[in-house]
């Protein structure tokens, strides 16, 4: 294959890798953005969200799509409750003190994690995806007869990758109506500017932040549902995406939505692309410098404006 | 002096103890306190920064890895000798502990545990990146001909304790000497209110870098012990489980104090080999004991210990 057709097909992996990643890092986001509290266990939400789609999948049987669409609706609302509780028995305890926090979510990402190898076991399970068609992909190129389209062997992709573009962007645009046009999103925002007065104005703070905690782990899930056909579900998969998550959000700027959306279609494309020349492990060094030094150089993220 | 006496007392008489133990302990249980003397010291490297200078450090499996790798490389391409390799190791641990201070300590709170966290990953990827030299996941072993330190053979196992002990008593000392000098005590004030001492006159930022090289050091001495005595270097060392296990092993004995390390270090390395025996998931009783001990005692057992029975413990 030619340079050209291989950077199209980078970047369509690219384009599926972003999505999943926007979702999973907009949870981050928004946890921190109202709660000003870090979640390290972030990463076990995800994986939670796709044993979980495995388990319903094998459940429901039937037509793939029925076990996909129920998995679709359980896992995000199984995690999220999942989350909902840890924030009302642990973080609330220790009033969302930042640092208490972290050590807290450290030690919640070894409990799901090792009660998810105790029941799933260590293998890793696929979901079979509800449709798959193959979709070859037309290049052009200047032939004898002028400009011509043709189908390079190889550049391909499949229809669920572009439902799971589709989807990712469906969902966002729903979180982004909820934030903006909704009750609970005016409660949150209001949350976020000064928790102390709106406590005063009688919104019931602890609740919002529940709430905000499990919408933030239910939208890694959904994130995992989603991708999980295409990985598999293992119990060791969720430090990549917490990983990327953190990169995503430091650089989009911390707490803001549309600087994570941002940075996550920068850092997915890229990685899809750069991945392709260099040595993953290479691109993992690079990404991990660069969010060091973004927080200590720029706090306020690479595009972000709010004051440090 | 009273209170001194006691103090000396108290650690001296540890450190006898230690010393007692390895005629009387069965087997298993010796080579097990050697290997929990060797983590202690890292776990006191990293109580001088968390628990005095109350910095929380999610990156200390660099400086352990640092020292670890500093001194196996050494080793095992430059053909040097154990104490020179040794030194190397510490010396690679405290030169990282200086470049990661100088940048990180310009951060303060969430963002430096982000900073720690995040460098160290780079450094974990930065040993597998180069698993040419540095053997990568599977590491290398050091051989039994290149652990013999002025005669002695570090691979046997008395000698072996012998030297964790001997290590773990120079860390605990150096801590309760360093805890007692001027330079400790502003490290606690700083961890009480910066700003305050700031105003009064000190340069924080120098005493913050000089607890960052300090603990580094030690935590590299550790590692770099942890390869020699137990004859391999590995990049699982660097990742993220060995920065959280000595925030674990310090919590749980109890941050700020010179023998919580230990105690701490002691409990967990029990409880997990015990659970060991029943799951593989033992690393689960790390995430309970985190967040018990988040959530109830966050002074940890010799915390406790101080708040109720001796103000005066250092």
């Amino acid at each position: 294959m030619e340079l050209g057709p291989y950077i199209l097909l980078a970047s369509i992996e690219g384009a599926v890798m972003a999505a999943v990643l926007a979702l999973t890092a907009v949870g981050l986001s928004l946890v921190f953005g109202v709660m000003r509290v870090v979640n390290i266990a972030h990463g076990e939400f995800f994986m939670l969200g796709a044993v979980i789609a495995w388990y319903v999948a094998q459940t429901v049987g039937g037509h793939p799509a029925i076990g996909f669409v129920a998995a679709l609706v359980i896992a995000p609302l199984v995690v999220g409750a999942i989350a909902a509780a840890a924030d009302m028995t642990i973080l609330k305890r220790i009033a969302y003190d930042p640092e208490r926090t972290i050590v807290a979510t450290i030690g919640l990402l070894y409990i799901i994690q090792q009660l998810t190898l105790m029941t799933y076991g260590p293998d890793a399970r696929p979901v079979e995806a509800p449709f798959n068609q193959r979709i070859a992909l037309p290049w052009v190129e200047w032939g004898e007869d002028g400009l011509s389209f043709f189908h390079p062997w190889g550049l391909a992709t499949t229809s669920y990758k572009l439902f799971v573009i589709v989807a990712a962007a469906v969902v966002l645009t729903g979180v982004r109506m909820m934030m903006t046009r909704t009750r609970i999103g005016l409660l949150m925002r209001a949350t976020q500017a000064d928790s102390d007065m709106a406590l005063a104005f009688g919104i019931p703070v602890e609740r919002v932040y529940a709430m905000v905690f499990g919408i933030g782990a239910g939208l890694a899930a959904l994130a995992a549902v989603l991708i999980v056909p295409i990985s598999q579900a293992h119990y060791l998969m969720g430090a990549d995406p917490l990983l990327l998550s953190f990169i995503v959000v430091i650089i989009g700027g911390l707490g803001s939505l549309p600087g994570t959306v941002v940075a996550a279609v920068l850092i997915g494309l890229s990685d899809g692309i750069i991945s392709v020349f260099f040595s993953p492990t290479l691109a993992k060094i690079l990404a991990t410098l660069l969010v060091g030094l973004v927080l200590v150089f720029r706090p306020q993220g690479l595009f972000g404006t709010r004051a440090p | 002096m009273n209170g001194w006496v006691r103090v000396l007392a108290l650690h001296g008489g540890l450190l006898a103890v230690l010393f007692a133990a390895q005629f009387l302990l069965p087997a298993y249980h010796h080579g097990n306190l050697a290997r929990i003397m060797v983590l202690a010291s890292y776990a006191i490297g990293y109580n001088i920064l968390f628990g005095y200078t109350g910095l929380l450090s999610l990156g200390h499996a660099l400086f352990f890895a640092a020292g670890m790798y500093g001194m196996g490389l050494g080793v095992q391409h430059l053909g040097l000798t154990p104490a020179p390799a040794l030194l190397a190791g510490i010396a690679a641990g405290a030169v990282v502990a200086l470049a990661l201070g100088l940048l990180a300590l310009r951060t303060v709170g969430v963002a430096f545990m982000i900073v720690t966290l995040m460098f160290a990953q780079a450094g974990y990827f930065t040993i597998l990146y180069f698993s040419e030299i540095t053997r990568g996941d599977e590491g290398f072993v050091i051989a039994q001909a290149q652990r013999v330190l002025w005669g002695i053979d570090l691979s046997a196992s008395a000698n072996r304790y012998f030297a964790a002990w001997a290590l773990f008593s120079a860390c605990l000392l150096a801590c309760l000497w360093l805890v007692r000098m001027p330079f400790g005590k502003t490290l606690v004030a700083i961890r009480e209110n910066e700003e305050r001492v700031r105003m009064l006159g000190y340069d924080t930022f120098a005493h913050k870098l000089g607890a960052m090289v300090i603990s580094g050091a030690i935590s590299a001495a550790a590692g770099a012990s942890y390869g020699l005595l137990f004859g391999s270097a590995g990049a699982s060392f660097a990742g993220v489980q060995y920065s959280i296990l000595p925030l674990l092993w310090v919590l749980l004995g109890g941050a700020g104090t010179v023998l919580g390390p230990f105690v701490g270090t002691l409990f967990m390395f029990y409880l997990i080999d015990l659970s060991s025996g029943i799951t593989t998931a033992y690393m689960l009783i790390a995430g309970v004991v985190l967040v018990v001990l988040t959530l109830f005692a966050p002074q940890g057992l010799m915390g406790e210990l101080r708040r109720r029975f001796w103000r005066g413990l250092p």
